[in-house]
Order: structure tokens, then C-alpha cells, then sequence
């Protein structure tokens, strides 16, 4: 062979080795692979891994995701943050998924602080990372301040913490008009049930300035533990101050007690908020049946919120025999990746990520559109959330009223 | 108010007492520090839950299952963990701590980490001048002080319970008198997780079962047996009520600082201890053993 066509082939062969490396898959990479990252031994880790089976599994047997002239299998990592009892072991986790397992992108993420942890390790690595589980708003405020850093990471759900506040008081006005009009009471009376975390003191000042505003009376303000398992007395007092509406700000198992001991005492006032507990098909059982007419924020219901919501949601529920949690949303994420990847036909990041930035998505729950700081943009028909309520064991939806399949929202019987 | 302050620091601090007393006993008896103590209130609570509410045994069938088989447990735990190293008290604390963490873990691998609820036992409820009482929460107050009340005659009207006030009073003693000091310390133990048991078993109903629920009511115990005198049987029932009764004062007083009803009852421990190292009740319970 004369040197110089051997030359000329050798320097062909890098530029077509450099070509696929900047564009398509890895040489002998057959799978994209994922890293699903959540408490797998707790409901939202559970639901975590189950929406994303639901996606793997549908992209798969359509015959995986195409790039590079290739078609890829859809390869699941599945890591146990153990998040809910350490947030160094979900830093390690994210570590471990991408130094070990080598995945392309994370998935997942359920407690902020954890989550922060995590979302500094995807970034040093330059790997997308969709968030699926952590509402905290400086999540998305460091891609508006570092793009560059922080440009990897988007927000799938749910929407960012200032946004749950502003769906929250909008059910909250709707469920204060029921009471005005049913219960002939012009200025409903609102107990402010509150767990002392960090997460809940905007929501509580929000609560202070807008109730007034909003022709309702702040009758107090209880706080108990996240973790408490008794409370007789915020409840006790609650029912003396004589509120219409408890508004409860919850995420921990202090959700299960208020239901519960709430319809052990037969109280009137009814109970909304955010109560992720109550969010669970689990929590009717956990409260033994008490938890008649307690109402929360969530996302998934047999309503059509959007066109695939319906069909999506019973698919889920008969392979799982659940109803999805909002962590489900993984399904969501790695659709997202699907699309992208075959709209850049690459699995670079830095390919990814205009791509995913000028998406507008129509996923199961939400029209997903990411704004400047890669955070769910909010609003009807994009990103809302919708509002449930407990009714004889069986969790009904009620907000917005003008969605497909929406029911009533009932007071307590006086 | 009062009323209502009244029903929840009863209810309360019937099953503290019922954790206090058993912690107390076996500290008393061997100075045996058992970090584990809640961890078998847990895992009775737990046993419950499998038995009652997945099973289907009849609710008091369930208890008395649940309770028997924890206080097996229990023994078989004292047995293996806590008694080759028992003349060591930090050997103690760390293999207790231990032990409790494995209970914990077990747990969460077996059930995983929902919170799970028990059905009541017996429903409604009832109102006391103006404040509403579920019937669940009577029968906790009911068989905490059944519960106490026949601790109370084994303690003093028995050859078990002289056997184990004698123990409790110089175990060096006692032994020297030709009293089988490790029946009589297994025997304490056992006593002390049937109490913790019990107290599972009742709260079930009441409480959420999780992996975690060992850690709150440990704290609180910890501060009452500090308070009521390390060792000393009546200060900590005294001292459980006690502290039931502060955690309530603040949750009405301070509603929007419910949270702090935790660290309010562990300050009165500080301040206990400050005034009287001994805690309430410890010097009289010296002289009256």
C-alpha cells in the first residue's frame, strides 16, 4: 500500500470516527442509557422506576430511539438515592451512575436538597439531567445565573415551588366561592395548617397577604412536625377558631394524621392544600377511611388534562395497579430525550439542550414548554396541576371545572 | 381548652409512661441503657398492622399475638446482643444502637417506606365538656393504665417482682444471696418489651406505622426517665404525664409553634437537670429501695 494512501485513509478514518463521535452514538454503543435516581424503597421512587418501564419499554418495542443512521435500545440504570435518610448517599449515587455505569442522562430526583447534591455532579459532567420529583425554585434560578454550568439541567415536574403557590390559592378561591354560595357565608374563615419546614414559610406569607385580598379571614396559624403522630390539639383549636377551610401545607406523614383525625372528630371545616400524602391511592387506607372530602393539589387523574392523560393513566394502572404519582412523570423525561435525540440526531448534551429549550412537548399531565430557567412554563394548558378530592374512597377531580371529566367538589355534610 | 389539654396529655402520656416505666425497669434492674426499647414499640406496631389489618385476626387476638411474639423477639435479642456484653454500658449502648438500626432497616426492606394505616379497633366517639374524644384514644388511656396498674402489683405483690426490686437495689447483693441475677435481668427485659409492645399495639390505630416511628417517642422517653430520675419507676410515670402535659400546654399556647413541643419538653429536662442532677424523684427512689 503507497504511504501516501495510507496516509490519506488514516486521516479519513479519524474524520469519520470524529463525525460519529460528535454526532451520533459512541463506536459500539447500542443502548442510550438512562439513570433513574430516586428512594426506590418509598411510593415516589417506586413511581419513579414505573414511569420510566412505561417509556423504556414503549420506545423499545417500537424499535428504539434513532440517531446516527442507528436505531438504540433504551437502557434503564436504576440507583437508589436512599435520599429520604441521606443526602451524601444520593450525591454518590449520581456519581456512580455516571462514573461506574457510564449513562448518558439522569433522571429523577425527589427531595430539593438531595437534588441540589445531585444537579452539582450532572454538571461537572455535563449531563442532561431532568428533574422529576423537586420543586424548590433555585433549582432552575442557578441555570438563569450560570447558564453555562447549569445549562444541562431542565425541570420536568413538577412546576417550581412559587408556581404550586400560585395553583394552590387559584383552587383555594374556587373551593372559598363554594363555601360563599352553599353555605351562605361571605367571608369563609381559613385555619392554616402549616408543617414547619423550609419549603412552607412562602406559601404561609403568601397566605397572610392574599386571604385577606381574596375575601377569606386567617383564623390562625398551626405548625406542626412533618413527622408528628398526633394532632389532637391544632385540630382541638382549629375547630374552636370556627374555620370553613383548612388550608394544609404538608408533605410528610403529618398528612395521614390530619385526615384521619379530622374524620374522627367529624369536623365541618374542609380540608385543601397541598397534601402529598393525600396525593397517594395508599392514603385512603393508611387513614382508615377517615380522610372523606380532604382535597390536595396533584397531577394524574382520569380527566383530560391533555389528549394522551386518560389512556396513559389507566395503561399505568393496569400494569401497577395504582394510580401514577407525580414522579411518574419520568415517562414524560425520557420522551422528552427520545425527541430530542432524534431532532439533533446526536447524544451530545450540548446538542441536546437547544433542542430541548425550543421543545414544546405534549406529555401526559402538562403541554411542557421550558422557560430562561429551563422551569415548566405555567399556566392554563401548559403547565397547571390539577385539584382532587377524596370522595367514599375514591380520589375525584375537580379543578380546573372546565377539563374533560371533572366532577364536583362536596363539602361536609353540617 | 382545658378540657381538650386535659384528654391529650391522659392519652399521651399513658404510652409514654408505658415506654418510660419498661426503659426504667431494665435500667434500673442491670443499668442496661436500651437505645432498642422503641424499636420493638415498632415492630409491634408492626406486627399489628400484619395481623390485623393484612390478616384479618380479630383485633384482640392480633394484640395479644403481636405482643407475645415482640416479647419473644425481644428476649431472643437480649439474649444474643445485650447479654454477652452487659458488664460494658458503652458495649451496651452500641450494640442496642445497633440492633435498633437493624429492626429499623428490616423494616424498610420488608414493608418499604410507605406510611401505613390500622383501621380503628372501635369507632366514634364521644364529647366531654365540649371537647370531642374518639373512643380509640379512651381505650389507649384505658389499657396504658390497666397496663400500669398490673405492673404495679407484679412489681410489689409478687416473688417476681421482689426478686427484681431486690436486683434493682444492689445486684451484687442480690447475687451473693443466691438469686440468679440473669433470670431475674431477663425477666426485667422481658417485662420491659411486653410494655413497649403494648404500647405499639395501641397506637397503632392512631398513629402512621413507618420505619421511622421508633425515633420521636425514643427522644421524649429518654428525656422522661431523665426527669422523672434515671431508674426510678414512679418518677418516670410521674415525669411521662409530666411532660404530656408541657407538650400540650405548648400546642394550645403556641399554636403556631406546635413544632417546638419537642424541644420544650427536652428544655425541662436541661433545666431538671440543672436544679437536680438525680432528676425528680431519683434521691427518693434511692432511700425507698
Amino acid at each position: 500500500m503507497p504511504r501516501r494512501f495510507a496516509f490519506s485513509l488514516s486521516i479519513a478514518l479519524a474524520a469519520t470516527l470524529a463525525l460519529l463521535g460528535a454526532a451520533g452514538p459512541a463506536f459500539g454503543q447500542n443502548t442510550v442509557k438512562i439513570a433513574i435516581l430516586g428512594p426506590m424503597a418509598f411510593v415516589q421512587g417506586e413511581n419513579h422506576w414505573a414511569g420510566a418501564e412505561m417509556a423504556r419499554d414503549e420506545i423499545n418495542r417500537a424499535g428504539g430511539i434513532s440517531v446516527g443512521g442507528r436505531k438504540l435500545m433504551v437502557e434503564l440504570v436504576r440507583a437508589d438515592t436512599n435520599e429520604m435518610t441521606s443526602v451524601p448517599d444520593a450525591q454518590s449515587a449520581a456519581e456512580r451512575v455516571i462514573t461506574r455505569d457510564r449513562v448518558d442522562f439522569l433522571v429523577g430526583g425527589f427531595r430539593s436538597e438531595a437534588v441540589f447534591a445531585m444537579q452539582e455532579v450532572a454538571m461537572d459532567h455535563k449531563k442532561i439531567f431532568l428533574g422529576v420529583g423537586a420543586a424548590h425554585d433555585e433549582l432552575g434560578l442557578r441555570v438563569e445565573r450560570d447558564y453555562t454550568r447549569y445549562k444541562y439541567w431542565f425541570r420536568v415536574s413538577p412546576t417550581k415551588a412559587s408556581d404550586l403557590g400560585r395553583t394552590v390559592f387559584a383552587v383555594l378561591n374556587a373551593v372559598a366561592d363554594q363555601i360563599r354560595t352553599q353555605l351562605n357565608t361571605p367571608t369563609p374563615k381559613v385555619a392554616v395548617l402549616a408543617e414547619k419546614a423550609v419549603w412552607t414559610e412562602p406559601l404561609i406569607a403568601a397566605a397572610r397577604k392574599s386571604l385577606p385580598a381574596m375575601k377569606m379571614e386567617m383564623v390562625g396559624l398551626w405548625q406542626p412536625s412533618a413527622t408528628a403522630t398526633d394532632v389532637t390539639a391544632e385540630l382541638s383549636a382549629i375547630e374552636r377558631a370556627g374555620a370553613d377551610i383548612v388550608f394544609t401545607i404538608l408533605s410528610g406523614p403529618v398528612g395521614i394524621v390530619v385526615g384521619r383525625q379530622m374524620g374522627e372528630r367529624g369536623m365541618k371545616a374542609v380540608a385543601f392544600g397541598i397534601n402529598v400524602e393525600a396525593q397517594k391511592d395508599e392514603y385512603w387506607g393508611a387513614t382508615a377511611g377517615r380522610a372523606n372530602f380532604l382535597s390536595t393539589l396533584n397531577t394524574y387523574a382520569e380527566v383530560e388534562i391533555t389528549p394522551k392523560t386518560v389512556a396513559w393513566v389507566r395503561a399505568f394502572r393496569e400494569r401497577y395497579k395504582k394510580t401514577p404519582a407525580y414522579t411518574a412523570a419520568t415517562y414524560d423525561a425520557i420522551m422528552i430525550l427520545k425527541e430530542a435525540i432524534e431532532k439533533a440526531n446526536s447524544l451530545k448534551s450540548d446538542d441536546l439542550v437547544p433542542v430541548i429549550e425550543k421543545m414544546s412537548y405534549v406529555g401526559n399531565a402538562a403541554v411542557l414548554e421550558f422557560d430562561k430557567r429551563h422551569d415548566p412554563v405555567w399556566g392554563p394548558g401548559k403547565s397547571l396541576g390539577i385539584g382532587v378530592q377524596w370522595q367514599e374512597g375514591k380520589l375525584v377531580a375537580f379543578w380546573p371545572p372546565n377539563i374533560k371529566g371533572m366532577q364536583p367538589f362536596r363539602l361536609p355534610a353540617r | 381548652m382545658l378540657q381538650d389539654i386535659i384528654v391529650t396529655t391522659l392519652v399521651n402520656g399513658s404510652v409514654y409512661a408505658m415506654l418510660a416505666l419498661g426503659f426504667s425497669l431494665v435500667f434500673g434492674v442491670a443499668r442496661i441503657v436500651n437505645i432498642a426499647h422503641t424499636a420493638f414499640y415498632m415492630l409491634a406496631a408492626y406486627a399489628f398492622y400484619t395481623l390485623f389489618a393484612k390478616a384479618g385476626v380479630p383485633g384482640v387476638a392480633a394484640g395479644v399475638l403481636a405482643v407475645a411474639l415482640v416479647t419473644a423477639a425481644a428476649l431472643a435479642c437480649y439474649r444474643a446482643v445485650i447479654q454477652p456484653v452487659r458488664q460494658h454500658e458503652s458495649a451496651v449502648l452500641i450494640a442496642t444502637i445497633a440492633l435498633a438500626l437493624i429492626v429499623q432497616e428490616s423494616l424498610l426492606y420488608a414493608f418499604g417506606g410507605h406510611y401505613l394505616g390500622v383501621p380503628s379497633t372501635l369507632e366514634g366517639a364521644f364529647r366531654v365538656a365540649g371537647a370531642s374524644v374518639p373512643w380509640q384514644r379512651v381505650l389507649i388511656f384505658l389499657v396504658g393504665a390497666a397496663a400500669l396498674v398490673g405492673m404495679w402489683a407484679l412489681l410489689y405483690r409478687t416473688r417476681l417482682g421482689l426478686a427484681i426490686r431486690s436486683a434493682a437495689s444492689d445486684l451484687e447483693i442480690a447475687s451473693l444471696l443466691g438469686m440468679n441475677v440473669h433470670r431475674v435481668t431477663a425477666a426485667a427485659a422481658v417485662l420491659a418489651a411486653a410494655l413497649a409492645a403494648l404500647a405499639g399495639v395501641i397506637v397503632a390505630p392512631v398513629f402512621v406505622v413507618d420505619p421511622f416511628m421508633w425515633l420521636a417517642p425514643l427522644v421524649i422517653m429518654l428525656a422522661i426517665v431523665v426527669v422523672g430520675g434515671l431508674g426510678s419507676l414512679g418518677g418516670s410515670v410521674l415525669a411521662a404525664f409530666l411532660i404530656a402535659l408541657v407538650e400540650a400546654l405548648t400546642v394550645f399556647a403556641v399554636p403556631a409553634g406546635a413544632f417546638l413541643k419537642g424541644a420544650v419538653a427536652l428544655s425541662i429536662m436541661i433545666v431538671v437537670l440543672w436544679l437536680r442532677p438525680e432528676g425528680l424523684f431519683g434521691v427518693a427512689y434511692e432511700e425507698e429501695r
